[in-house]
């Protein structure tokens, strides 16, 4: 087992560091208090090659691997964790595709997101289907050589900016799971309307909206695998994307470390600086200690999927440990901060509400333990 | 055209340095190291050159041992073309560098050589001045732009540099003001800040530098004297600030400067 970085993976994170601070960080408490898009930030990391990192060569992507990926997103979350989501999105949207889908559908409709910005989005969760997606009630009946969908979408990440969907909807609503399949809608077709951007407590800056689709017809060609294969396309999507939402939660966590530990040595109490106190230094060593045990276990939920290996387990306690640890750091520092952390005038409040989304999307907390669990008792 | 730039692997100006309690040098335990930042203008100068040229070499070249590789691999993915690394044990000082890099210019025979006007590590800014001595060619030292860095020909990435068939037009700041200099080609060029905003090496970069060369040549087989003129004989860090104080009215100010500071 080897800890250490390649130089071209010090180089990679170096390159997002710089971003993160130099083109992320100094305008995100401006999209975070207007909630606007962040397109010209997007479109210089689009340039940069800080999205469709992983997107094989034969498709115009980098063809990094997921631990690269991994390093990348710790950096942008430090700049700005709405951002990073916007800018990681195109990758939950692309996946299904890349999991199920064929070459000729990789070819079309995965392809053209590497050779100019455009934004893609993963439409799974439904006002009434979240943790329980198998109930999910949006319906496709086939007609001819089309499906036609009707149903809506909840909090869908760049929803509003998106120009193709990943949307997974029943053939079959008494087959539960078995019937859910999974759909890619191109454009945005009659029938298609998004809602208002949602006004979140945090990660404000990444676009979320609801969508509703109104006898939207999708052509048979853009099924990704068969009729009831979408339950298991979106399970290893997600298996696929936990250990970038932990990457996210690990770099908010760390730039709040890194706020704390400068605040704490600048910031005089009784006469000293604070950070001189046993009470401040052990809040300071738990936190660290337990970032960078969630960055561990990332890294090994990444690199099971370099491996070709399931990463189910893995990737949940890594998803799980790594959001609660970042509401925990982030926590912590508000704490340090006492009055000052509260004030939206420093940086640590933006990234504890930031951070309490990444315990929430992608699977809750909860899910993940129950997956876990799941893992550990089958059989 | 074939341009080469000069690359020095300085510690990260953004740290904090300390001295050794002996004053024989900084303490290096934990330091992280980056490419001189005036080197990555003079670097971002080369590429914008090319670009308008559309064609040409650039060339990178740094002086130091096998660590150095880190930043001449940065160069090559902001999109220099190959690296040379002269491999030097111990460090030299300006003028050995100056004379290293004579002879890596007499092998590879560039028509412009542009240099950071200084590292931001000693802030010697003598290297290029003394390599255009050894060369007997022109240089134009400090060059800088009228346009500022916020400016659409900033953006655009349009070089400050104006090659004119064999001569190059170079900005210099002067003390007060800007001075045009034309020169003849070859010559060397040493890089200002307000020259240009270096590029990011972008991840595509990254990784097609992973594939371009870096040829390493022996300092020892250049036949170079490097042994350096200049002796560090002690560091000090500058003296602590005294904290101010507050003074109760104008009078007491006004005796304070009169009396105690005496600049009035």
């Amino acid at each position: 087992m080897d800890f250490q970085l390649s130089p071209e993976q010090i180089a990679l994170r170096d390159t997002a560091r710089k971003f993160a601070r130099e083109e992320m960080a100094p305008v995100a408490k401006g999209y975070d208090h207007t909630g606007e898009f962040p397109l010209p930030v997007i479109e210089k990391g689009f340039e940069l090659g800080l999205m469709n990192m992983t997107l094989p060569v034969e498709l115009g992507g980098l063809g990094l691997s997921h631990v690269e990926q991994a390093l990348v997103v710790e950096e942008l979350a430090g700049g700005c964790a709405g951002i990073s989501t916007s800018m990681i999105a195109n990758d939950l949207a692309l996946l299904p595709i890349l999991i199920g889908g064929s070459d000729e559908q990789k070819e079309r409709l995965v392809k053209p997101f590497s050779e100019k910005l455009r934004f893609a989005s993963f439409g799974l969760t439904e006002p009434g289907a979240g943790s329980d997606v198998s109930g999910l009630a949006t319906t496709a009946v086939r007609d001819g050589d089309h499906y036609v969908l009707n149903g809506s979408k909840m909090w869908i990440t760049n929803g509003g900016h998106a120009d193709q969907f990943s949307i997974f909807a029943t053939v079959d609503k008494k087959a539960g799971r078995k019937g859910i399949t999974c759909f890619v809608v191109e454009g945005r077709p009659e029938g298609l309307s998004s809602g208002h951007h949602e006004d979140k407590l945090g990660q404000r800056a990444s676009n979320t909206v609801a969508l509703t689709l109104e006898n939207v017809r999708v052509p048979v060609a853009n099924r990704i695998g068969e009729e009831g294969q979408g339950w298991e396309i979106a399970m290893a999507t997600l298996d696929n994307s936990r250990p970038l939402t932990a990457m996210l939660a690990v770099g908010i966590g760390q730039a709040a470390l890194e706020h704390a530990i400068a605040y704490a040595k600048e910031r005089k109490q009784f006469g000293q600086p604070i950070a001189n106190f046993q009470g401040i230094q052990f809040m300071l060593a738990d936190m660290a200690t337990e970032l960078h045990a969630a960055r561990l276990l990332s890294y090994e939920a990444a690199a099971q999927l370099d491996a070709g290996l399931r990463n189910t387990l893995v990737s949940s306690y890594a998803k799980r440990f790594a959001a609660d640890t970042a509401m925990k750091v982030c926590t912590d520092a508000v704490q340090i901060f006492g009055g000052y952390g509260y004030s939206k005038e420093y940086p640590v409040e933006k990234l504890f509400r930031d951070a309490k989304l990444i315990q929430i999307y992608e699977g809750t907390s909860q899910i993940q333990r129950m997956v876990i669990a799941r893992e550990l008792l089958k059989g | 055209m074939k341009i080469l730039c000069a690359v020095k692997r300085v510690e990260d100006p953004e740290q904090k340095i300390k001295v050794k309690p002996d004053g024989s040098g900084i303490v290096l335990d934990g330091m992280n190291y980056k490419p001189n930042p005036y080197d990555e203008i003079a670097v971002e100068e080369a590429l914008r050159l090319k670009e308008k040229q559309g064609g040409g070499e650039v060339v990178v070249v740094s002086i130091g041992d096998d660590k150095f590789v880190t930043e001449l691999r940065h160069a090559l993915a902001m999109g220099a073309d190959r690296g040379i690394l002269v491999k030097l044990a111990s460090p030299t000082d300006s003028d050995g560098a100056a004379r290293l890099l004579a002879k890596v210019v007499e092998k590879e025979k560039p028509d412009l050589v542009i240099c950071g006007r200084q590292a931001v590590d000693d802030d010697q800014a003598q290297t290029g001045q003394l390599l255009a001595e050894y060369l007997g060619w022109g240089q134009a030292t400090f060059a800088a732009k009228v346009e500022s860095l916020e400016s659409a020909e900033e953006k655009s990435k349009t070089p400050g540099l104006q090659i004119d068939g064999n001569h190059v037009k170079v900005i210099r700041e002067v003390d007060g003001g800007l001075e045009i200099v034309d020169v003849e080609l070859p010559a060397v060029v040493t890089t200002e800040l307000r020259l240009n905003m270096p590029r990011y090496a972008s991840l595509p970069g990254i990784m097609k530098a992973k594939k371009k060369t870096i040829e390493e040549l022996g300092a020892d087989a250049l036949g170079v004297d490097v042994t350096p003129k200049v002796k560090v004989r002690k560091l000090e860090s500058p003296p602590a600030r005294k904290g101010g104080v507050k003074v109760a009215d104008v009078a007491a100010l006004m005796d304070k400067l009169k009396n105690e500071a005496k600049v009035i």
